[in-house]
């Protein structure tokens, strides 16, 4: 473990690195400078090459051109081994964590060489103690909340006394409370001389812990910048090339005396997943032109609710589902759109749409219902071909056409196409499972417009979303989703975001702090 | 040193040339080891794969041993896009023989306008109801497709074989494995005068294309294709995963069925121990050859055909095993699956790592 030159200006410098894939060039002569003790954040939308310039730093891809120059000597990375071995750390997105293993065991995993896993554990509770990380080495992974499992993946790193740590979209699993508490343990690095690249669409967590920015667009680096100067409304503008519209929607409480279009009542059911969460007599209803929001860490029972809601997995009872006050419970997911509901699953490629199928075929996967779809068991093409084309235009869908492959198109685009087609089929209660998840700003804000739209046009609608942000933003009510059960859902104006990160953590075994 | 990339997408390109470049290193290979016997490769090849398309007759056995390929080839491809993995042609087709020939047995003096659709649907039927066994214990008991159906391959062989030495067994037959031959009734119109190309050759086609049409076009071969893709993608869109199951097993076991009624009914027309020289194992490569497309099953059908035609012709002219014909089959197999990787990855030399 090398850590010369501590004193040099730059933990991490990169010039001109280029990285090209099949059609697209990811990364477009990219220059980067990290100084030693800077939390130093890397912005951009999806697909703006942030994922390939860190995975090019810690050797999981090489690049095509450029240098990387490590404590002011040119490396060549080869692999994520090498990386760690000269100080680099990275903790990613989606945890790489073995759930059957203790903490200890998958600690040891990460390890480079058999040597480190002598006095493993000893280590593991004395960093965790000294970086505020509490952790058991003897637990399960199973058995953790999902921001316990980061905190192993940061100690995984920590044991190897990095001099340069990677974490890519950290807070999007944590609970306020908890990100705090990252943020504490990041700033102590920071000060003892690690410096932290902390990737994050999150502007105003950006603007709290970061103390030097680099703004990637297409491939290219567009900005470099002091976050703590900018307003998070001139960080995202930088981001996306364009003005943002404030978000504007007239806020409503749910109407007296109107009979709401999607009521769950008692709904509870064992999860078919070996390490998923039961829903345990969630119960909530829906009005029209209402938008309610269901907050909640990943993990607590939002897929399985997605679930048992689009008739994927059927719940005991009829009535423990019902759509304009008709039970659906029993019903699958054919019967449940034929009653006017509309569904959006949050993985896109592989739930929501075939990646490997044509937009217009995509289409009809779930438009085949609708009216002069199918003749005599035929598709009708043209028909789902048309369809597809007008969900492009209204949803401004950037693609070659409706015989483009889904998997062709980027995370933002192809979420607009996916909730496009559902709106525009005219649905009276639509839900939405993570509706921004991997979506940039601006297909976020369209998202969210057609959403809106939906609602005044009288359709009841119900996201489900780890986005706290976003709810408080866009919808009428709020609940919280945790170990299964959901909170008695309150109007945003009651709510606060301290309030319900409260909640959020509640069903979490995660108090030890 | 070569190193495989991914490209990103499936390239259209190699989807089409991946089989036609799996088949020039075949006949390479295949050269290679006729080589390794002693023969000189290039006449052996000559006599392996033109000789039997150019002399007398050998376009029509061509067509009468593409037939059942064909139509087992389309029936698989239709079943295995909807990630069903049916591998037992062999026993439904010959189920399908024994339904068939058992009516033809069962109605020695019937009018051939009763005798010969009703073999038909018995021939789909059987082919279907072995099909329906192995559908049943993966929706029902999710037991694997892949083992039910290979086994039971042995159960409808061992089957025949039970019947053709036991109760079928032909009185008159001086004790050979067969039962009577079929009445005239009971056997398929030949199209061409002396050439032996039965009705079964022209129905195969025009199967394919009909399944061509199930699968590109309609409600059915979009969910199947769905199905295979992506199967929660399927749950979402409202498509029953058993509901699919069952119709891929059954139209793949009926196409096997009606191969093996044909096949009895024209070719052989009567059953006896050996009615298939593993056609229905050739019609897994005829399936991915034809690139999981009923009309590409047809040209795929054709090419496994010659390679049985070959076989024999390297038996009588070079002296060479008849299993020759499972070599070509099995190297082709093999290429084509390794030359599927160009699909998905482009190849690249590898540079000298710096140190």
């Amino acid at each position: 473990m090398a850590s010369p030159a501590a004193g040099a200006p730059s933990a991490l410098a990169l010039s001109g690195i280029v990285k090209r894939f099949p059609g697209c060039l990811a990364n477009d002569h990219v220059d980067l400078v990290v100084a030693p003790n800077a939390i130093h954040a890397l912005l951009g939308e999806n697909g703006a090459g942030k994922s390939t310039l860190v995975k090019i730093i810690y050797g999981v891809m090489r690049p095509d051109e450029g240098a990387m120059l490590w404590q002011g000597e040119k490396v060549a990375v080869h692999s994520p081994a090498q990386a760690r071995r000269l100080g680099i750390g990275m903790v990613f997105q989606h945890f790489s964590l073995f759930e059957s293993l203790s903490v200890a065991e998958n600690v040891a995993l990460g390890m480079n060489d058999a040597k480190d896993r002598s006095g493993l554990r000893e280590r593991i509770v004395e960093v965790s103690r000294a970086y505020g990380l509490p952790l058991e080495p003897d637990k399960s992974v199973h058995d953790l909340s999902v921001g316990e499992r980061q905190r192993i993946e940061v100690v995984r790193c920590l044991l190897q006394n990095p001099k340069l740590l990677i974490m890519d979209e950290p807070t999007s699993v944590l609970t306020p409370q908890e990100a705090q508490r990252l943020f504490e343990t990041l700033r102590r690095l920071a000060a003892e001389g690690c410096a932290i690249l902390y990737i994050s669409h999150k502007l105003e967590e950006i603007r709290a812990l970061c103390d030097a920015a680099t703004i990637m667009r297409q491939g290219r680096v567009v900005a470099h910048c002091d976050p703590r100067r900018k307003s998070a409304k001139q960080l995202a503008e930088l981001m996306i090339n364009s003005e943002l519209a404030a978000p504007s929607r007239e806020r409503k409480s749910p109407p007296a005396g109107v009979a709401p279009r999607l009521v769950v009542d008692g709904l509870s059911l064992r999860s078919p997943h070996a390490f998923g969460t039961d829903l345990r007599s969630v119960g909530f209803s829906v009005a029209a032109g209402e938008m309610l929001g269901i907050a909640g860490i990943a993990g607590n029972g939002q897929s399985e609710l997605m679930d048992a809601l689009s008739g994927e997995v059927l719940a005991d009872e009829p009535g423990a589902v019902r759509f304009d006050g008709v039970a659906a419970g029993r019903l699958g997911p054919d019967g449940r759109r034929a009653l006017g509901a509309a569904f959006v699953p949050e993985e896109r490629n592989g739930h929501g749409a075939v990646g490997a199928m044509s937009l217009a075929e995509n289409a009809f996967l779930s438009a085949h219902g609708q009216a002069g779809m199918t003749w005599a068991g035929l598709v009708n093409a043209a028909k789902a071909q048309a369809f597809a084309r007008g969900v492009i235009a209204r949803f401004d869908v950037r693609t070659t056409g409706p015989g483009a492959q889904a998997r062709a198109l980027s995370g933002g685009n192809l979420q607009k196409f996916l909730v496009g087609r559902e709106v525009m089929q005219a649905p009276g209660v639509l839900v939405v499972n993570q509706p921004t998840w991997g979506v940039d700003a601006g297909a976020a804000a369209a998202i969210y417009q057609a959403l809106g739209e939906l609602a005044r046009a009288g359709a009841a609608i119900l996201v489900i979303s780890q986005d706290l942000d976003e709810i408080f933003a866009y919808c009428d009510r709020v609940a919280v989703i945790a170990g299964g059960r959901l909170s008695e859902p309150v109007a945003i104006e009651e709510a606060s975001v301290e309030r319900i990160g409260l909640i959020m953590g509640g069903g979490a075994k995660d108090e030890a702090a | 040193m070569i190193r495989f990339e991914p490209r990103g997408e499936a390239s259209a390109f190699w989807t089409y040339a991946s089989p036609l470049l799996a088949i020039v290193l075949t006949i390479l290979g295949t050269g290679l080891i006729f080589r390794l016997m002693g023969q000189p490769p290039l006449i052996a090849v000559y006599t392996f794969l033109v000789a039997p398309l150019v002399q007398a007759g050998g376009l029509a056995a061509l067509a009468i041993k593409a037939a059942p390929l064909i139509l087992m080839g389309a029936g698989l491809a239709l079943c295995y896009r909807a990630s069903v993995w049916n591998i037992g042609a062999e026993g439904q087709f010959t189920f399908g023989a024994i339904f068939a020939g058992g009516v033809a047995l069962a109605l020695p003096d019937a009018p051939g306008a009763l005798v010969y659709p009703a073999m038909l649907l018995a021939g789909m039927a059987g082919g279907a109801l072995l099909a329906a066994l192995a559908a049943w214990l993966r929706t029902a008991l999710n037991v694997s497709e892949i083992l039910s159906t290979l086994m039971l391959n042995y159960i409808a062989q061992l089957m025949l074989i039970y019947l053709v030495t036991g109760p079928w067994k032909d009185p008159h037959g001086f004790g050979f494995p067969q039962t009577a031959m079929f009445q005239d009734g009971a056997v398929s119109l030949e199209l061409v005068a002396g050439t032996g190309v039965h009705l079964g050759c022209a129905v195969a086609p025009l199967a394919a294309i009909a399944l061509w049409v199930v699968a590109a076009k309609s409600m059915l071969g979009f969910q199947l294709r769905v199905a295979g893709e992506a199967p929660r993608a399927a749950r979402f869109a409202g498509f029953s995963e058993p509901r699919l199951i069952w119709a891929a097993m059954l139209i793949s076991g009926a196409m096997a069925g009606l191969a093996g009624m044909f096949e009895v009914a024209g070719p052989i027309q009567q059953l006896t121990t050996e009615i298939s020289p593993g056609y229905g194992y050739a019609a897994v490569i005829v399936a991915f050859l034809g690139r999981l497309h009923p009309i590409g099953a047809i040209f795929a059908g054709l090419l496994l055909s010659l390679s049985y035609l070959g076989g024999q012709a390297a038996q009588i002219d070079l002296g060479l095993p008849n299993a020759v014909t499972g070599i070509f089959q099995g190297i082709l197999l093999f290429l084509l699956l390794a030359c599927d990787i160009l699909i998905l990855y482009s190849p690249r030399l590898r540079r000298a790592a710096p140190a």
